[in-house]
């Protein structure tokens, strides 16, 4: 037999190489690199087929679709990257409408001059997030752009999902009187981010809770499929997705600061740069809103689920003309939680 | 959280309120003022004045850095961006800040010029080690407790010959703002504001000690406590106020004892005393023109002097009409009798200083005070 000839006589330097213009060209670079590094590690029967598309049969019933574009800095911080970012962000999107994720798309944007080592981190590390998920990358693309009209490497990730029968879970259903439940401890994701940046390093245990919380949702929706809202506090917090749900809602909410989880770490990072916890971006957490009679049953399934061990509910949905979130302090008085003006900087003195 | 969750619990704030309502007495009010942007932050979002009797009100002050700075100044950091082309560094806060002509910094960074945000002066000093063939200057603003640290980065640029580094200064001084106060026509002449006494600055004060108000304590028959600013020392300090007021003492107390001391931190004064002195005068956002109220850059060091090295315009803005920030910084009116207060000037898009900050008297009003002081309809 005579021996195979290989596609591409050398093998892809993924350690001193760098993403240079001919891997966007669509020439013989790029198919290495897809080869070589995309699919390697984000490996499964639809990938391979190596179509500008992947082709799968679909179920009867409601789909929802997602979309999420990762740009965060630093790439790599305590606990994740933008790759595994990019997987859980996605498949969270997905599932806060109550539905089972199945696939997912990715398309990268690459700075000339990235080095190809970062980005086989980053890619195996989606490969694992995605593998571990169990919701496959089926398709995606590679766009390499000049140097300094990008910042390294940009990630966009659509993902589908499946929505179970029976299930309308919507932002705008919060009702008078439902109860609010929180998944776990607030803050660590943002803390995580900002202990890593450039001109901000400090120290700490604190790593990013970013995780895929899709089967915490399917535990949820079995137990309780009349959930009125299910939503993750990402960006802008807990403080800014409950507002998001108050105005979408046309109601007010209560909340009670006392049994809002923060862990010591996260609480005292914040004081330290005189940020609010409740407006720190979170990525493995979620905001569940339901009636009084499901709080209970769904806290007792949430508490069975690795990633809501501390669930609590923390607060109440009120009639409010204004749509206001307002909150019981621990220190005994109250105040309005309100949307974040700006970005959450650093007070002075 | 050590040596936090202590000076917030509730237990103790019940009690501290309890003492407050049996101890002030019902047929007068205390006005108190707190001075620092810092007390007005805890007091809303802790919910504060929820535990306090309806005659026990507070007053906020201009104690907010970001809130004094008049537009002006403000416009000639833009002229150093644009004009000289000089990487800028500043506090976070700044960037939003409304100059002349609906700009501000932030806008200047989206056009592309070269605004940095950052967390001490040392990063301005590393920016200007890594880009030696620009000029960097850092925008220094604050009370008492920011000047050290620009006093620490002129002297270490001095040190190592750091010839692209300079510094724009904006120091103010609280003694003097506060005397200014009581002096306004307002206090003392109209009658109109009644200030009974003031809550002292708490980190200001670890700096300078409690000893450059006793002057004016004496002087003008007012009662200072230096409060912490956790929410447990705003009320303690409020009953040390109103034990003050009821036996007719005007004396300075310190509450925050676990930080401030009479004297200060020697240390810094030296070092803020060898790098800057008085300026003859500088205008305030709010209380205009105040006479010795503010630091420059001594001529040993004038090399870092962004003002000296730089020609700068000199700009006459005008706050935006309608704008009552200047007497809310008096404490001559309060956010909500502000015609532009939540109509036009919101959070989102300042039309004054005091909703920039956090610790503006409108921007706490607004995020954490709006549904019981709800805006008021304008006739």
């Amino acid at each position: 037999m005579s021996a195979v000839v290989k596609r591409f006589p050398l093998r892809l330097d993924t350690r001193s190489a760098r993403v240079d213009m001919t891997h966007g060209s669509g020439g013989r670079a790029m198919a290495q690199l897809i080869d070589e590094l995309f699919v390697k590690h984000l490996d499964n029967a639809l990938l391979r087929q190596a179509n500008d598309q992947a082709a799968f049969d679909v179920t009867a019933g409601r789909m929802v679709m997602s979309v999420d574009g990762h740009v965060i800095s630093p790439l790599f911080f305590p606990g994740g990257d933008i790759g595994s970012l990019s997987v859980h962000g996605t498949i969270n999107d997905v599932a806060m409408s109550g539905a089972v994720p199945r696939y997912l798309s990715a398309g990268f944007i690459l700075e000339e001059g990235f080095p190809l080592a970062d980005l086989d981190r980053i890619v195996a590390s989606m490969g694992k997030a995605a593998n571990a998920a169990g919701v496959p990358v089926v398709t995606g693309d590679t766009k390499v752009v000049e140097k300094g009209k990008g910042d390294g490497i940009f990630i966009t990730t659509t993902g589908i999902g499946v929505v179970p029968e029976g299930v309308r879970i919507s932002g705008d259903q919060a009702r008078p009187g439902d109860q609010i439940l929180l998944s776990g401890s607030i803050g660590d994701h943002g803390v995580a981010i900002m202990s890593s940046r450039e001109n901000l390093e400090f120290e700490t245990s604190i790593e990013s809770d970013a995780a895929s919380l899709h089967r915490l949702v399917e535990r949820m929706v079995a137990c309780a499929p009349s959930i009125h809202c299910l939503r993750d506090p990402t960006r802008g917090g807990v403080a800014t997705t409950l507002n998001e749900l108050a105005m979408q809602s046309q109601v007010g909410m209560r909340l009670i600061e006392s049994d809002i989880p923060v862990k010591p770490a996260v609480a005292s990072a914040c004081e330290l740069l005189g940020l609010d916890p409740l407006y720190v971006a979170n990525e493995g957490k979620l905001i569940c809103i339901c009636s009084k009679q499901d709080a209970e049953p769904l806290l007792s399934v949430m508490r069975e689920d690795p990633l809501g061990l501390e669930s609590r509910i923390i607060g109440e949905v009120v009639e409010d003309p204004h749509h206001f979130v307002q909150m019981e302090t621990l220190f005994g008085g109250s105040r309005v939680v309100d949307w974040l003006s700006g970005e959450q900087l650093p007070r002075i003195c | 959280m050590k040596y936090v969750d202590e000076f917030r619990q509730h237990k103790l704030a019940k009690q501290l309120a309890a003492a407050i309502k049996d101890e002030s007495d019902p047929s007068r009010n205390y006005n108190l003022m707190e001075f620092c942007g810092g007390h007005t932050h805890a007091i809303f979002r802790y919910g504060v004045q929820d535990l306090m009797p309806e005659n026990v009100k507070f007053v906020h002050g201009p104690g907010c850095p970001v809130c004094v700075l008049p537009i002006g100044r403000i416009d000639e950091a833009i002229h150093l961006v644009e004009a000289e082309d000089v990487i800028l560094c500043t506090y976070g806060d700044l960037l939003r800040v409304p100059a002349s002509g609906r700009n501000s910094l932030i806008k200047v960074k989206a056009a592309g010029g070269d605004v940095r945000m950052v967390y001490s002066t040392q990063d301005a000093l590393r920016i200007a080690r890594e880009n030696p063939d620009r000029e960097v200057v850092f925008l220094a603003i604050g009370f008492e407790t920011t000047t050290p640290p620009s006093a620490v980065a002129i002297q270490q640029a001095d040190t190592e010959g750091l010839k692209n580094f300079s510094l724009f200064c904006n120091h103010v001084l609280t003694p003097a703002a506060i005397q200014n106060i009581l002096e306004s026509p307002e206090v003392r002449e109209i009658g109109s504001v009644s200030i009974d006494g003031f809550f002292g600055p708490s980190h200001v004060s670890s700096i300078i000690g409690s000893r450059p108000y006793e002057f004016f304590a004496e002087e003008f028959q007012r009662p200072v406590v230096i409060a912490g600013f956790e929410p447990l020392d705003v009320m303690q300090s409020a009953l040390m106020l109103i034990r003050q007021l009821n036996e007719g003492r005007y004396e300075v107390e310190n509450e925050y004892t676990r930080v401030v001391s009479r004297e200060g931190n020697q240390k810094a004064q030296l070092r803020v005393a060898d790098v800057f002195e008085l300026r003859r005068s500088f205008e305030w956002r709010g209380l205009g023109t105040v006479p010795y109220s503010a630091l420059k850059i001594k001529k040993t060091y004038q090399l870092f002097d962004a003002e000296k090295r730089f020609t700068l315009p000199v700009s006459q803005a005008k706050d935006v009409k309608g704008c009552e920030c200047p007497s809310i910084l008096r404490g001559a009116k309060r956010p909500t009798d502000c015609k532009l207060f939540g109509t036009v000037c919101t959070p989102e898009n300042p039309m004054g200083s005091c909703m920039v900050s956090s610790e503006g008297a409108c921007a706490a009003y607004w995020s954490y005070g709006r549904f019981r002081q709800p805006v008021q309809q304008s006739a």
